[in-house]
């Protein structure tokens, strides 16, 4: 690493970028920002949400220009027109916000832009599946199929298209921005094996990352964002130092300790011989059955591969749709859920922090304060009309209790960092009252900073006696913040994990080794 | 890359039949309530006249059927890239009333005004595009404004229907003695399966689906809609060609309702008005299952008087049923 670091730095750098700004509606994203990498290494870009990094990368891959600043290419400056200009001179982005075009299929996806073509410049549709068949196949994929709609296929199969789309390009500079945030540990490693073929073909590859470990295991060299600009790059850095950096202040052991479990906590939520809806059964077995309980104060962790019914799972518990067959009791009753409403309204109220919290969770045109309230308009109205004081004072109760850093209860979410975001959602459910709360990878794509306090924040809502299942696609955070840990596999329990055996290790070989058995 | 699940990889795939199936869903219900239609149709016809719906029942419809077939491609192409086109009505108003001003019995002068109100017609649209495109204003908006221009531009030119259409040109394209008019039909899907086949048409699509995708991925997005916009103006105005050479004379509010229609047709053609999703042959459907209900009207004798209210039925019915299949197969999937 050290040699190839050295090498690195002697060089004309592939990509450069030299005292950037970018200001969007007053807020000043990039202020002097630079950066450079070079062909041949792995370079991490980390920081805070809001730090500027996505911003570089959308600026460096062509998306949109910097009011001011250069953009060096092997040392020339250069005026991207446009995305596909960037393309053209041989950089690949994979944006944070995925570009796939939801109607269209897997194929005609991989292959936009240079689709096959026959007779006439016509694009030959025929051989598009095929021929993007053999694209997946090239890059070791054989479980996504090609002629499916990327409507159809899950958030971690469209995270790899988007990256297989790019990579097959073979660009001579990569940015990758935030590419595993939905990827599961094996889609990881085949990731990484990819960047490593791209490196020693001499690309320059940028990533974005959250997760530390990913970060070490894979960078030659990692370069810190703060506030808009850069704060350093190192070829060794301790975590401790690096978030020390990105923050500014210093954090303190990585997780909260987790709240005393009383053993004669009651049983808030149990599920019996739930059937998933949707998840294929592997002929000759029954239907998957799925039972639970959750107790009071407890937080139980679900884990496991993905696409293992997890998703359908914490849907399902919601009504958003229901599951297939099964019985749910909340506080001892048993209760239908057939819509989200009748969840919300459950005897203890139930509810759900979803994984796509911009399209599934947040009205992003609209105020902090509007979705706050939503669900909770009935109680704070009087003869149907809202009464705005009582609105806005628990509004900005929940604010302050939960640290949402904004200007005012009347932003727009939309303006929010992720992990702020994050807290308006849940600090939703908080107004509700709800005692049951459904948080279903809540950490995806949030900070150093604001994942500790969603950290501490969730072991505060089970210290008072709520109970919460929570699903992570990061195996550390769920060895490190449950009591308890179910790993799913094919919509059934596959194995249930207590301290002391509660480990991120054995959280990945149960939900490997059944993988294996099947 | 290892798989999540241990069953081989082909036992998750469905057959390319099936998807098929499920992406093209929305063609599937349009042609099965245009069969539905048709069977009612013929069976009413059968009882009163005794006799099965011949070549002069085709042809008619088929000739009643070609303007609001054009209009509801050209409205097809603009619900794609997630706009609507309200202009459509103003747009016919104006060619069907230059046309019946300017044709003559000679050819070159047939063939020369065609041209030029094609052009016209594609001007108009051009301007709707620009305006959505380079604009960036909002379709609904855009589109009513010039509906009012292009429909006051009509009267203008010409105040009193009147004008008249050579029987050359009526025979030509909309022959009376035989359903010729469906060989252009036939062109227009073949051209539209090509520029499916296009960067054009992929970009079209591309920007219904996800606008800020496409444009990551090197979409020109403000150069296609205004090509969408100037296609379907064209397409407005070879409607109004054929709707005067169908009324041999010119009338400038004659193309009025051709707005709502064409929308009409494109839903029941299965087009998603959330673009990105539809088929101009699932809109060419949309506009027959609308001439059918009228010819069904017909034969089951209803007043005039009434006869909105009942296409607005059959039209809810329509809608109804088609969504109500369309998420049962879904669902069951």
């Amino acid at each position: 690493m050290s040699e190839r670091a050295a090498a690195a730095a002697t060089g004309v750098a592939a990509v450069a970028a030299r005292t950037l700004n970018k200001t969007f509606g007053g807020v000043q994203a990039l202020r002097a920002a630079s950066f450079a990498a070079h062909a041949g290494e792995v370079h991490a870009l980390v920081g805070e949400n809001g730090a500027g990094k996505s911003t570089l990368i959308k600026i460096l891959g062509g998306r949109f220009p910097p009011d001011s600043g250069t953009i060096l290419l092997d040392g020339e400056p250069v005026r991207f027109s446009g995305p596909a200009d960037a393309t053209r001179r041989g950089i690949g982005t994979v944006f944070q916000e995925l570009t796939l075009l939801p109607w269209l299929t897997v194929a005609e996806n991989l292959l936009f832009g240079r689709e096959p073509r026959g007779a006439g410049g016509l694009i030959r549709r025929a051989s598009l599946a095929t021929d993007a068949e053999a694209v997946l196949a090239r890059l070791g994929i054989s479980h996504i199929d090609p002629r499916a709609q990327v409507a159809e296929i899950s958030l971690s199969e469209r995270q790899i298209v988007e990256i297989a789309r790019v990579v097959t390009k073979k660009p001579r500079i990569l940015f990758l921005d935030e590419p595993t945030s939905s990827l599961v540990e094996r889609e990881v490693a085949w990731l990484f094996e990819r960047i490593r073929e791209l490196r020693a073909l001499g690309t320059a590859i940028v990533f974005t990352s959250h997760r530390w470990n990913e970060i070490t295991s894979i960078a030659d060299r990692i370069t810190i964002y703060r506030n808009g600009s850069e704060v350093g790059t190192f070829t060794e850095i301790e975590e401790g130092e690096a978030i020390t950096l990105m923050t500014g202040r210093r954090v303190d052991a990585l997780y909260p300790k987790l709240p005393l479990l009383s053993a004669g906590a009651k049983d808030m939520l149990a599920l019996t011989e739930a059937t998933i809806p949707g998840l294929a059964t592997p002929i000759g077995q029954p239907a998957s059955d799925l039972s639970f309980h959750l107790r009071a104060g407890e937080i139980l962790g679900i884990g496991g591969l993905a696409g293992q019914g997890h998703r359908e799972l914490f849907l399902g518990l919601f009504g958003a749709p229901p599951l297939a067959r099964g019985k749910i009791a909340v506080g001892g009753k048993p209760l239908r859920i057939h819509r989200p409403s009748h969840a919300i309204n459950a005897g203890l109220g139930i509810a759900l922090v979803p994984e796509d919290r911009k399209t599934e969770g947040l009205l992003l045109p609209l105020s902090v304060r509007y979705n706050l309230t939503l669900p909770i308009l009935r109680r704070i109205s009087r003869v149907g009309v809202i009464r705005a004081p009582t609105e806005g004072r628990m509004s900005r109760e929940i604010i302050t209790a939960l640290g949402v850093r904004t200007p005012s209860a009347a932003q727009r979410v939309g303006a929010l960092s992720g992990g702020n975001q994050q807290k308006v959602l849940v600090g939703r459910w908080l107004l509700a009252e709800s005692r049951i709360l459904l948080l279903y990878d809540v950490t995806r794509g949030v900070d150093v900073a604001t994942r500790h306090e969603i950290y501490d924040l969730i072991m505060r809502l089970a210290g008072e006696e709520r109970a919460i299942l929570l699903y992570s696609s990061d195996t550390e955070e769920l060895a490190h913040l449950c009591h308890r840990v179910l790993v799913l596999r094919d919509g059934r329990v596959a194995a249930e994990l207590v301290p002391p055996v509660l480990t991120a290790e054995a959280i990945v070989s149960a939900s490997m080794r059944q993988a294996r058995a099947a | 890359m290892p798989r999540d699940s241990g069953e081989g990889a082909g036992a998750r795939w469905r057959s390319p039949a099936s998807h098929a199936f499920g992406q093209h869903i929305g063609l599937i219900l349009a042609a099965a309530i245009l069969l539905v239609a048709i069977i009612i149709f013929s069976v009413m016809f059968v009882i009163q006249q005794h006799r099965l719906p011949g070549n002069f029942e085709i042809t008619s419809t088929v000739n009643n059927t070609m303007p609001l077939a054009l209009a509801a491609i050209g409205q097809t192409i603009v619900v794609l890239t997630r706009g609507i086109d309200l202009s459509v009505g103003g747009v016919i108003d104006l060619t069907n009333a230059l046309a019946a001003i300017l044709l003559r019995p000679n050819l070159g002068n047939q063939l020369a005004v065609s041209v030029i109100i094609i052009l016209i017609g594609a001007a108009g649209g051009l301007i709707n595009g620009l305006l959505v495109g380079l604009g960036r204003l909002q379709p609904i908006v855009v589109t009513l404004a010039t509906l009012s221009i292009y429909q006051g531009l009509a009267i203008r030119v010409l105040p009193q229907p009147g004008g008249a259409v050579p029987p050359g040109y009526t025979g030509f394209l909309v022959n009376p003695n035989a359903p010729t008019a469906l060989v252009f039909l036939l062109i227009a899907i073949v051209l539209w399966l090509g520029l499916r086949r296009t960067r054009l048409g992929v970009d079209i699509f591309a920007i219904g689906a996800d606008e800020q995708a496409a444009i990551a991925l090197g979409v020109r997005t403000v150069r296609t809609k205004i090509i969408a916009y100037t296609l379907a103006g064209a397409l407005y105005a070879i409607a109004g060609l054929f709707l005067a050479a169908t009324a041999t004379a010119g009338d400038a509010t004659t193309g009025d309702s051709y707005t709502l229609t064409s929308i009409v047709a494109i839903v029941l053609g299965g087009v998603s008005f959330f673009g990105g999703r539809g088929s101009a042959i699932g809109a060419i459907a949309g506009a027959f299952i609308i001439t059918m209900i009228v010819n069904i009207l017909f034969f089951a004798k209803i007043n005039p008087l009434y006869q909105a209210f009942y296409e607005g039925l059959f039209l809810v019915i329509a809608v109804v049923l088609g969504a109500l299949i369309g998420r049962l197969v879904r669902a069951r999937r």
